[in-house]
């Protein structure tokens, strides 16, 4: 009840949230990896000594490679990004950051990714699809699961809002990894799809169990209750499930952020955000926004 | 109560038996059962991904699937001689495009085994062209134009595809190493054909792009069989057939994209996964105890059944698991909470508003079915699109998510239910302390 009574703030609130991502994605952009763009990326360890990197970059350079990017991991690690390598120039360039040395002792190829240009559009293309028929189908499916329910908002209205929740929820993220990507390099890769494709999932379950208990709700009120005064009950019945399966989804996100592997590790992190964004949304703008709308149609 | 009790020790049984099967492995090799595995994904055990593509340009549109298919057979059997364990050779249609994707579990330095996949050999047929043709081309080509065509050769259907065998011989008279080739009925027919109708004009052979044989054509050749002759060395000789023989590639293809996960990264992804899916799972089973206390305890040992359940689908239907597989998992460990959640909160409530303790678990299971059914929907669409999206990493994902949400779908209605049922309600309808619930009568 208290969030239906100060919707207006909380729109703010999230008005606010939305704007400082876009000004995230726009300032920072979006760094796409090396899925998307094509590339290659070669992760190594040294035995002893990382050498001098300003050696390294001229090396790579007089070989014909000037767009190399280096980034030193840990202690002796290395990771070094540059356009896709064939067979042989990859066992060039492995000879050029062992210096002289015998590749197989001074250093460890910890992985080696190489991708085509062709696959990496392929890719971008895919994505997309996919987020467009993830919001569509979703869309159709909640129109059909309130069809029931059409007074006093018609069922098509309770899809639209729940969208609208779900844009907001990746967006967030997106923000996010925008302004990670500029600081600490953090790349849009398939994972970074594959989790923002998950929240979407995600917060309509959360969306759902609300809208549900609307539903429910509606149907159990004999006279014309105010809708306004429904959806505040309805909120406030199931606040109490939506932190609680939040919390235990945050657990075990914080699980595999902390302890997982490191390739997981921006995956955990994207779904974090997503999780409590969607509980966000869930609570603070799909319900107060369906209170408007029907106030607004008066 | 008997019944209801029964059922409960029979799932608890049923569980310790899923439980042992999926954790044997980890605990002692040696026990029973002990030597099943997990199928692990390349970042998990290390190993290489590489994507080809094929060109299949000079194909009918009716013949590029038994071509791939030829491809796959040929490059699998490479890949096996090179020793590698359970190697996946696979083909892909995508984008318009032919693909072969092969996946080499354990091999890292990869060098050896692209060598290989990319040496074998491509063989094929060309006859001569008309003059008009070729003085056509070689004049587009001094302008600059048309410079990727051959003016003097026209490729044909004939190529090592209907090779069936190859073979070293020596010219009785020279002693001349020949390198005999004998097509397959298909391939005698083309061949026949090709030479019925170049009689008295050349044909060349070319291997990998370039001509290695160039003969007149006398007669026309029946019998499938032909030589290749002139300008060999004994050992070159038997190095192409050697090469012909472990098999011609039926299309040439490109290497694309690959990815290589070193062992100790793939080590490393493994043993954090699992480590983080222990204090996952811990850190879940905490807070039910203490939120929802004696309730608690039937979610978390329904969450044990699911985590075992599905442990077990995984090793035995396997399902491949990769890093991102396992943050699937944990999700859906996740999501089976949520089940157990909204059953319990609703039981809550329905207490707060009066009702005696076992109608109001009636209730609560009644009451959250719908919604446990409409948003585990949501998560199956989701998962569904993303098998599609279909990188071998995304796909873990959105299987390990999917089966993991039907799993717990079954977890939460049959097994709390049950467990839930068995505690005994109708003793305990005045204990809030042990349900976490003050009950008022309103």
């Amino acid at each position: 009840m208290f969030v239906i009574k100060h919707r207006v703030f909380f729109y703010i609130l999230t008005l606010a949230l939305l704007a400082a991502s876009f000004i995230s994605i726009f300032i920072f952009g979006l760094k796409p990896g090396i899925d998307f763009t094509g590339g290659s990326i070669l992760e190594i360890e040294y035995a002893s000594q990382r050498p001098d990197l300003k050696a390294l970059e001229e090396r790579f350079s007089l070989l014909g490679y000037a767009d190399s990017r280096f980034q030193p991991t840990e202690e002796n690690g290395l990771i070094i990004r540059l356009h896709s390598l064939s067979e042989e120039e990859h066992r060039i360039v492995l000879r050029v950051l062992a210096e002289g040395g015998e590749s197989a002792e001074v250093l460890v190829e910890k992985r080696f990714d190489s991708v085509g240009p062709t696959i990496g559009q392929e890719l971008r293309r895919k994505a997309f699809t996919a987020i467009l028929l993830v919001i569509f189908l979703i869309l159709i499916f909640i129109s059909w699961a309130f069809r029931k329910v059409s007074r006093p908002v018609s069922s098509w209205k309770y899809g639209v809002v729940a969208i609208l929740a779900l844009i907001h929820d990746i967006i967030i993220p997106a923000g996010l990894f925008a302004f990670l990507g500029r600081f600490y390099g953090a790349e849009i890769d398939s994972l970074f799809i594959t989790a923002l494709l998950t929240i979407l999932g995600f917060s309509v379950h959360d969306t759902i169990v609300v809208f549900d208990r609307i539903r429910e709700n509606l149907r159990k009120a004999a006279g014309p209750e105010d809708f306004e005064n429904i959806v505040g009950k309805s909120l406030d019945e199931t606040m109490g499930r939506s932190l609680a399966t939040s919390f235990a989804l945050f657990l075990v996100l914080s699980a595999l952020f902390w302890f997982g592997a490191s390739v997981t590790r921006y995956f955990a992190l994207t779904l974090l955000v997503g999780v409590v964004a969607g509980t966000y949304s869930s609570i603070f703008l799909a319900s107060p926004l369906i209170v408007s709308w029907q106030k607004w149609r008066d | 109560m008997l019944k209801i009790r029964s059922y409960a020790l029979v799932i608890f049984l049923a569980g310790l038996a899923l439980g042992y099967f999926a954790l044997v492995n980890f605990v002692n090799p040696a026990w029973f059962l002990g030597a099943t595995q997990y199928r692990l994904g390349l970042d998990l055990q290390g190993g290489s991904h590489l994507v080809y593509i094929a060109d299949v340009s000079v194909l009918d549109s009716s013949e590029v699937r038994d071509s791939m298919e030829g491809l796959r057979d040929v490059i699998e059997r490479r890949v096996n001689a090179f020793g590698v364990t359970e190697p996946i050779v696979q083909v892909q249609r995508s984008g318009g495009e032919e693909r072969l994707i092969v996946e080499l579990a354990g091999v890292f330095n990869i060098d050896d085994a692209v060598r290989l996949i990319g040496q074998t050999p491509y063989l094929d047929f060309r006859t001569e062209r008309p003059e008009s043709e070729r003085n056509a081309i070689l004049e587009a080509q001094q302008k600059g134009e048309r410079l990727t065509e051959d003016p003097y050769f026209l490729a044909t259907a004939l190529t090592g595809r209907f090779l069936q065998k190859s073979a070293l011989d020596f010219d009785s008279s020279t002693g001349e190493p020949i390198v005999l080739l004998e097509f397959n009925d298909e391939g005698g027919k083309l061949f026949a054909e090709m030479t019925g109708q170049n009689i008295g004009k050349r044909i060349a052979i070319y291997l990998d792009g370039q001509p290695i044989s160039v003969p007149v054509v006398q007669q026309e050749i029946a019998s499938g069989r032909a030589q290749i002759t002139g300008q060999f060395q004994p050992d070159e000789a038997k190095t192409l057939v050697r090469r012909l023989n472990s098999g011609a590639l039926p299309v040439p293809i490109e290497l694309i994209s690959q990815q290589s996960v070193g062992p100790t990264l793939g080590r490393e992804a493994y043993d954090r996964g699992l480590l983080a899916g222990i204090y996952g799972i811990l850190a879940v089973s905490v807070f039910l105890l203490l939120r929802y206390r004696l309730p608690g305890l039937v979610a978390v040992l329904s969450i044990g059944f699911y985590v075992v359940l599905i442990l077990t689908i995984f090793k035995l239907l396997p399902v491949t698991l990769t890093a991102a597989g396992i943050a699937g998992f944990l999700l859906s460990v996740g999501m089976a909470v949520d089940a157990n959640i909204l059953i319990f909160e609703r039981m809550r409530e329905e207490v707060r508003w009066g009702r005696d303790l076992e109608s109001a678990l009636g209730e609560g299971f009644r009451r959250a079915w719908p919604s446990i059914r409409d948003s585990n929907i949501s998560t199956l669409i989701t998962a569904s699109i993303l098998y599609w999206f279909s990188t071998s990493i995304v796909r873990g994902f959105a299987l390990t998510l999917g089966l993991g949400v039907l799993s717990s779908i079954f977890s939460a209605l049959v097994v709390s239910r049950t467990f839930l049922l068995a505690a005994g309600l109708r003793h305990l309808k005045s204990a809030p302390l042990f349900y976490g619930v003050a009950a008022h009568k309103e």
